[in-house]
């Protein structure tokens, strides 16, 4: 099952540069949320705040918090802990090039300290059926590498290797922007089945996209977020004419 | 400028016309066999060249064996987790070790190093690792064991230097992917970075062995000079290079002297493989220009 | 939180205990190699200055167990022969260089050159030690300061050559394009516009060159031979000042010891003071009219 996400007066700064100002808003559990806005609003560096991926950066800092299940992931837990049980999709796909189709979905698994086969081979199965990619990489598991694929199954991979470490929320930051649109056909197909185990959070620019696969939808505009409200509304009767003037073209 | 570049290649070719045809006398009387005899009696005109093959292989093994997880431990450290400030003098630092000549390390390993070895170094070594036979008395602090240690300084800046050139050359999303899955710093590194750089760290390994298979003055005034193999790392012995800094002025026999000259025809041969090995190595994965060495 | 796949505790603590053990092992390897760096200059400059005085640079070695010699003529013969040096190899390495940069880019044998110029660096330099030998010495049957100059220029123009190169690239590309759409045929536009915007960057690779070559022993050991007097001239045998360093250092008189570290420490200091001035001039991008 998933969880919700509760964010409350989330802030973030690069550096000198407020990024995020007080975000607050409730993400429901096993249900797609889709976040949208113009280039820069914020709208990436909020999910790498729900991971902490934003403090990685050697001038990110966070305030505020954010809770997962009631549990506060700043304070309660570490780190490390948090990003095993949040999973994230990049915009590129970045498989591990030196390792296998095989060792790339096991290689979060692994680092947790799981080595028996039997293990390793069920989990790395079922998520690349969950991904499905195992149709079509079933046969070089191991003979292939992470980067020979195509740009879409590379994705795909990647989001295999995030599920095989049973994350309960899946973030994912514009996956289909860098592929071509049978890809992000498949992309978009896997967001409806995964919604059923998972919380997934996505980004994108693509409002038709954010229509396509989302129940609830979240606009940044300059590091705020203007309107958070079921997909339908936001794109048929948004609340707020900053959002309407998104929406409609006359911006970004 | 073209004829200025082609002399790139005549210089080269020069070189090495000019080592074979001092060395023909030698490569005559003693042919390939010159390379697996040991003897070096220029009474006699008898030479052989293996205790300095023996001499130069142990020395820059040893060398490396120590060199390589320092220059990979410093490389991480100013890579992947010393504070920005630092990043710069820390390099800056290792880099300086670079520029340092060959001579000064020798008289530095003189009456610094190896006193130090032979007071405080050697005696545990001996305690503990004697029943190995490669540490045993008689010890002078003079010897293989000190040729290793100083060219292990002495060939730590490239090493570290290269690799982390093919450190920084790993994309960022490399290391946010491990990062992600919930690793941690240690972890996204050895997963994230030194695996995906390991080709080029090899690469520059390879290019530390070919320095040390090369250095001249500081291991000539540390090693000894005996041409004899022992067991005994302790012991005095004598690498190719030094054989020919210590005794080619004053030969004064012609076959001595061929000899001398084959040996460094040897030297440069074997330098050039490995230069080239390791350059193809760290070419593959910087791509481009390749890296300037010191 | 609901964590469904179940990690253990002993596995959470071995990976803790992993990544700080990590840490410590590199912030250990980075102390142990600084350490001997500032040994060594701590040993130099302890050593050596208090031997530095006018005797050191004005006066010829003085007889065993006599005090107040120097290493005059040292000093001198290694300036001599890096004048030489300089002479032949930093013409030859510029022009070397702006072919590599500007005429042969991308073709393949500029990359062939590239990449020999390069392995060439790894040679041992006692290897042109002797073919300079082969070369000159012995049918001038003698050591000179000309074949020690021969054997120091040869080493300088893979790396004069090489940073040359590295400097003209760095010019941007709008630079060539306002010098060629003024009309002036290719090579006169290289050699007055482009070059003049790298000067300060290839005058100091050539220092860097210089350092390096300064330092360097192993290919005088039977070229210039080494001497303890005035060189009057270049058919003759020479000083220098890591010749004479070498010499002194195997020798069991503790007078020319200590002469060893002051001459080991006027070296390094040129040398340090060059290798800072790259720096400066590389990572501060001095260079007319760029950026």
């Amino acid at each position: 099952m998933g969880v919700s996400i509760e964010v409350n007066n989330l802030n973030a700064w690069y550096g000198a540069n407020h990024a995020l100002l007080d975000i607050t808003l409730h993400i429901p559990p096993n249900e797609a949320t889709a976040l949208i806005g113009p280039s820069g609003c914020g709208k990436s560096t909020f999910v790498r705040c729900l991971n902490r991926m934003h403090e990685t950066n050697p001038i990110g800092r966070v305030t505020g918090g954010v809770k997962v299940s009631g549990v506060d992931i700043y304070s309660d837990i570490s780190a490390v802990e948090v990003r095993r049980r949040i999973g994230m999709v990049f915009q590129r796909p970045n498989p591990f090039p030196t390792m296998s189709i095989y060792d790339n979905v096991a290689s979060g698994l692994r680092l947790n300290g799981f080595r028996n086969r039997r293990v390793l081979d069920e989990v790395v199965q079922r998520s690349l059926q969950q991904a499905a990619l195992w149709d079509e990489v079933k046969d070089d598991l191991k003979k292939k590498s992470g980067a020979s694929l195509s740009g879409g199954q590379q994705q795909r991979l990647c989001i295999a290797r995030a599920l095989a470490v049973d994350p309960e929320v899946l973030l994912m930051d514009e996956p289909a922007s860098a592929l071509d649109p049978v890809s992000t056909a498949k992309i978009e197909d896997l967001i409806f089945q995964l919604k059923s185990q998972y919380t997934i959070v996505i980004v994108t620019h693509n409002m038709q996209q954010a229509a396509r696969v989302a129940e609830r939808t979240g606009f940044f505009l300059n590091g705020r977020l203007v309107e958070f409200d079921s997909t339908h509304k936001i794109f048929t009767n948004p609340g707020d004419k900053r959002t309407e003037d998104y929406i409609t073209g006359r911006f970004g | 400028m073209l004829l200025c570049a082609l002399s790139i290649f005549a210089i080269v070719a020069l070189i090495a016309t000019e080592l074979v045809s001092s060395s023909r006398l030698s490569l005559h009387k003693f042919g390939f066999g010159f390379f697996l005899r040991s003897a070096w009696d220029p009474v006699t005109n008898n030479f052989g060249a293996l205790p300095f093959i023996y001499g130069t292989l142990a020395s820059s093994i040893l060398g490396l064996i120590i060199a390589v997880p320092l220059a990979v431990g410093v490389a991480v450290f100013i890579t992947e987790m010393c504070p920005r400030l630092l990043r710069g003098p820390l390099s800056f630092l290792t880099e300086l070790l670079a520029a340092i000549p060959s001579v000064v390390y020798g008289l530095w390993a003189i009456f610094v190093l190896v006193p130090l070895l032979r007071g405080y170094v050697n005696p545990v070594l001996i305690k503990i690792l004697g029943w190995t036979g490669l540490f045993q008395t008689p010890d002078f602090g003079i010897g293989l064991f000190a040729a290793g240690v100083i060219l292990a300084i002495m060939i730590l800046p490239i090493i570290s230097s290269l690799t982390r050139e093919v450190m920084t050359a790993v994309p960022s999303a490399q290391r946010e992917a491990v990062l992600a899955l919930g690793a941690t710093r240690w972890e996204m590194i050895r997963v994230g970075v030194l695996r995906n750089a390991r080709i080029g760290i090899v690469g520059s390994i390879i290019l530390g062995l070919g320095r040390a298979l090369g250095e001249t003055m500081a291991v000539a005034m540390v090693i000894g000079s005996n041409p004899t193999i022992h067991r005994n790392l302790l012991a005095p012995a004598a690498t190719m290079a030094s054989v020919i800094a210590n005794e080619f002025a004053e030969a004064a026999d012609d076959t001595y002297r061929s000899a001398l000259v084959e040996i460094g025809l040897a030297l440069f041969l074997v330098t050039i493989v490995v230069n080239i090995l390791a350059r193809l190595l760290v070419w593959g994965v910087t791509r481009g220009t390749p890296p300037r060495t010191a | 939180m609901n964590p469904r796949l179940k990690t253990s505790g002993a596995n959470r603590k071995l990976r803790w205990v992993a990544n700080h053990t990590a840490t410590g092992l590199a912030v250990l390897s980075t102390i142990l190699v600084i350490a001997p760096l500032v040994a060594i200059f701590a040993d130099l400059v302890y050593k050596g200055a208090s031997s530095l005085n006018w005797n050191f640079f004005t006066k010829l070695p003085a007889p065993v167990g006599e005090l107040g010699g120097g290493m005059a003529n040292a000093i001198l013969g290694s300036a001599t022969l890096l004048v030489l040096a300089s002479a032949m190899g930093v013409p030859v390495g510029i022009a070397a260089g702006i072919y590599l940069a500007e005429f042969g880019r991308g073709t393949k044998l500029s990359n062939l050159v590239r990449f020999t110029a390069d392995v060439l660096n790894g040679v041992p330099s006692i290897v042109m030690g002797i073919a300079v030998y082969a070369l000159i010495v012995a049918p001038m049957k003698g050591f000179s300061a000309f074949a020690g100059g021969v054997a120091l220029g040869i080493m300088m123009v893979p790396t004069v050559a090489r940073t040359t190169e590295e400097m003209l690239l760095m010019v941007p590309l709008s630079i060539r394009e306002a010098a060629l759409g003024l009309g002036v045929p290719n090579w006169r536009s290289v050699l007055s516009i482009t070059l003049k915007t790298a000067l300060p960057g290839v005058i100091t690779g050539c220092m860097l060159a210089f350092a390096r070559i300064a330092g360097e022993t192993a290919p005088l050991l039977f070229t210039a031979f080494g001497s303890p007097f005035w060189s009057m001239s270049l058919n003759q045998p020479i000083g220098a000042l890591p010749l004479q360093i070498y010499v002194y250092a195997l020798s069991p008189y503790d007078e020319w010891h200590r002469l060893a570290w002051a001459g080991s420490l006027v070296l390094i200091v040129l040398i340090v003071l060059s290798v800072a001035l790259v720096r400066f001039v590389t990572t501060r991008g001095v260079l007319k009219g760029a950026s």
